[in-house]
């Protein structure tokens, strides 16, 4: 499995360095948490922040800032110490299964667990260098993060890492704490997409649906964030209530037809379903509305109202091979940049810290049956190595009335994994230590440090193993006008054509039947014909 | 006994089969592209036509029964033996030698014992079988338990197989048109409404004293 890829210059070039999340951020201006349904929401305001004297400073760290914050919104930092964003760490209701970014290995950067000092440049609080953090200190909670309204607000790593990589974020200006202070609001999508859109390594490079884009999306990419649209911030939806937020992909709601779907006005809403605005019936009461209507129960509103992911010119990485990673150029690591992607930038297709890269743009998502649950491979999990590894797999059938077809990203990667013990394997790959991978490109030390730092078994042997994980498809629902057209599932090569156990019209039809139905029309056909041709001979033999 | 043109298909039966004939070939052509036959038409565009084409002559239907009930005319159907093998005979044979056909119209009785037998059994068993299961399908989603119940697969297929079946009965139907004297010798009564029929003389009798307007001067 462990072959070498070609070198070649791509199209794009090269350029030294590992340099990472240097574009982090929103590229246009700062976007407000209000939405065309709800203009006046500005004027409902109650405190202007910029006034209070709390918030007068001098600041000169987070963690004062989080204070004066905690002073008034007293319970805010209890409730936020049990968030996901905060401890991560997930206990799956269903599965029972230990998930969260503190556990799960994936097959991206594979790890955050030991790597800290990168990964947590995304995690809500301050200083997570090690997974022994105090969970319990609520002076480290970054509120700015998401409530930052100036712009100006930046995170960067906790610790600096390897030479290599300290240089990444050098000469940013000093953040004005007393300023950014003095202005926050609601989160906008300019707070959460700071890290949500930039999650595996750059920008919509994980999900696929989530990409700069939608700072400011169009509205062909997003009919509920675009500003000709709703202007909808991530929260209108993913709606929170006691700093927990609505939407875990660890456990979703695959159908939401219960007392979730349309909730009357002031009635409690938990779900970020589509339902829980649209209703189980959202088509119109037309003879096509209502045959649309009819499909609710069985496929996903996102199935056809999200007809491509990566849409606006932002790729997304759908192979990752981690067995190029580790070339160097003059003792040193370097990039290439090989896809130019819709807007015209060019993407990596090489990094020697994480080796190469394929992208796409408007994908066609891949469908399944899918009930909400998802499982894991987690780092204790023995796997067949003969077989790719499941990193997330979901239960789903059409018999069962809890699922539905939903579309998804599959990422393929080919990954380290411990060839001894059968399970995939934690990597250490970020710090100023000559065993990080990022910065001395050694596979052996880095896996096996980054086992032995979290007490995990290692037999000290590692290969590579190709592996597969599934992102559900949720964000970039395009206009009504521009869903998935009827025959693009209901024909015989459709984008259903791969889900059976169901009969679906305009795919199934059986051989037998339409043999039966020829059968019957060409010897009705000659049937008739031979008969008049019999008429016409014989008259005419009569006549002569 | 005289042969007259009269009046037997009157305005309401020539409006019901025209209309029924453009609906099923509206049916025919738009069922045949959600089967995936052909693809002259969007899929949603063929399943709204289709639909509203149904409904339309489901309708039609309705509006029949009701006519053939009040009018007496369903007894045109009852099948009968007597004079049946005349008539088969006559298509498998005796066409061929030119001999005419052996059945008169009679005022009470339009249609022949083939025929009589045919449209009996294309109303009471084929369109049966293909508005019950059209209507099953149209509304799989109020009974139907799981998507991987097999019935909707059973349904669909009926429903396919009664298609293609009232396809092969519309294509024996227009040939049997040629069979006249001429084509229009078996079309034109379904337009103007009269044809030549065997009249007793008290029928003679009672249309020129009570019905003068059915009998063709």
């Amino acid at each position: 499995m462990a072959e070498e890829a070609p070198e070649a210059i791509p199209t794009g070039g090269v350029q030294p360095g590992i340099s990472e999340y240097k574009d982090i951020g929103n590229p246009g201006k700062v976007d407000n948490p209000v939405t065309k349904l709800d203009k006046d929401k500005q004027r409902k305001f109650t405190t202007d922040h910029s006034k209070l004297k709390e918030l007068q400073g001098p600041f000169n760290s987070g963690p004062e800032v989080t204070k004066a914050c905690l002073g008034c919104h007293n319970q805010a930092g209890d409730q936020f110490v049990r968030n996901k964003h905060w401890t991560w760490s997930y206990k799956h209701p269903v599965t029972g299964q230990q998930l969260g970014k503190d556990y799960l290995v994936n097959n991206f950067c594979t790890n955050a667990r030991g790597n800290e000092g990168m990964c947590a440049q995304c995690h809500a609080g301050y200083n997570r260098t090690s997974p022994d953090y105090d969970l319990s200190k609520q002076e480290n909670i970054d509120c700015l993060v998401c409530h930052d309204a100036t712009g100006k607000y930046y995170k960067t790593p906790p610790t600096k890492g390897n030479k290599a990589c300290s240089v990444m974020f050098e000469g940013l200006k000093p953040i004005d704490w007393t300023n950014v202070a003095q202005h926050v609001r609601l989160p906008a999508r300019s707070n959460c997409g700071g890290c949500h859109f930039f999650g595996g390594g750059g920008d919509n490079v994980k999900h696929g649906d989530l990409s700069s884009v939608l700072f400011h999306p169009p509205r062909d990419v997003d009919v509920h964030m675009s500003e000709q649209g709703e202007n909808f911030a991530c929260i209108i939806c993913h709606v929170g209530e006691g700093h927990e937020w609505a939407g875990s992909r660890y456990n979703m709601i695959a159908k939401d037809e219960k007392e979730h779907a349309l909730p009357k006005p002031g009635m409690e809403r938990e779900t970020a379903t589509c339902e829980s605005c649209h209703g189980d019936k959202p088509h119109p009461l037309s003879v096509k509305g209502l045959k649309l209507n009819d499909h609710v129960d069985r496929v996903a509103c996102e199935s056809c109202h999200i007809p491509a992911f990566a849409r606006g010119g932002v790729a997304t990485k759908v192979d990752w091979d981690w067995r190029t990673a580790g070339r160097l150029r003059n003792g040193e690591g370097y990039k290439e940049e090989g896809y130019q992607q819709g807007n015209g930038e060019w993407r990596h297709t090489y990094k020697s810290i994480k080796g190469s890269f394929k992208y796409d743009e408007n994908v066609k998502p891949l469908y399944r049956w899918f009930n909400g649950v998802m499982r894991y491979t987690t780092i204790d999990t023995k796997f067949d190595p003969n077989k790719p590894v499941e990193i997330n797999y979901f239960s789903g059938d059409p018999g069962d009335p809890d699922s539905r077809i939903w579309p998804f990203k599959r990422m393929h990667t080919i990954q380290p994994y411990d060839k001894g013990n059968n399970t995939l394997v934690y990597m250490h790959l970020w710090g100023n230590d000559d065993a990080a991978f990022w910065g001395n490109y050694d596979f052996a030390k880095a896996i096996k440090v980054g086992m032995e730092k979290n007490g995990i078994p290692y037999s000290g042997e590692y290969g590579f193993i190709e592996s597969y994980s599934y992102w559900p498809i949720n964000h970039m629902v395009a206009p009504k006008e521009k869903a998935v057209a009827c025959d693009e599932c209901h024909s015989k090569q459709g984008r259903l054509k791969e889900l059976k156990g169901f009969y679906m019209p305009g795919r199934d039809a059986p051989k037998w039947l339409d043999m039966l139905g020829l059968l019957m029309i060409v010897g009705s056909l000659g049937g008739v014909a031979g008969h008049g041709l019999l008429r016409i001979l014989l008259a005419w033999r009569r006549k002569h | 006994m005289p042969v007259r043109k009269v009046k037997i298909f009157d305005g309401f039966e020539r409006f019901w089969h025209w209309t029924q004939m453009a609906l099923i070939f509206t049916l025919l052509f738009t069922g045949l592209r959600i089967h995936g036959v052909h693809a002259w038409l969007n899929f949603d565009q063929a399943v709204n036509v289709h639909t509203l084409a149904a409904l339309g002559l489901m309708l039609l239907w309705v509006f029949a029964i009701f006519w053939h009930l009040t009018t007496g005319a369903w007894r045109q159907y009852l099948p009968t033996l007597n004079g049946l093998w005349p008539v088969m005979r006559y298509y498998a044979w005796d066409i061929f030698q030119g001999k005419p056909h052996p059945y008169r119209k009679h005022l009470t009785r339009k249609h022949n014992p083939l025929q009589a037998m045919t449209y009996a059994a294309l109303k009471l068993l084929l369109f049966p079988a293909i508005w019950v299961s059209g209507l099953t399908y149209l509304f799989y989603n109020y009974w139907q338990q799981g998507a991987s119940s097999p019935w909707l697969y059973w349904v669909a297929n009926i429903h396919v197989l009664s298609a293609y079946a009232i396809l092969t009965f519309v294509i024996i139907h227009v040939y049997m048109l040629t069979t006249g004297s001429s084509f229009s010798h078996h079309v034109m009564p379904m337009i103007t409404g009269y044809d030549e029929v065997e009249l007793t003389e008290a029928e003679l009798a009672y249309l020129e004293q009570d019905e003068p307007q059915r009998l063709k001067r």
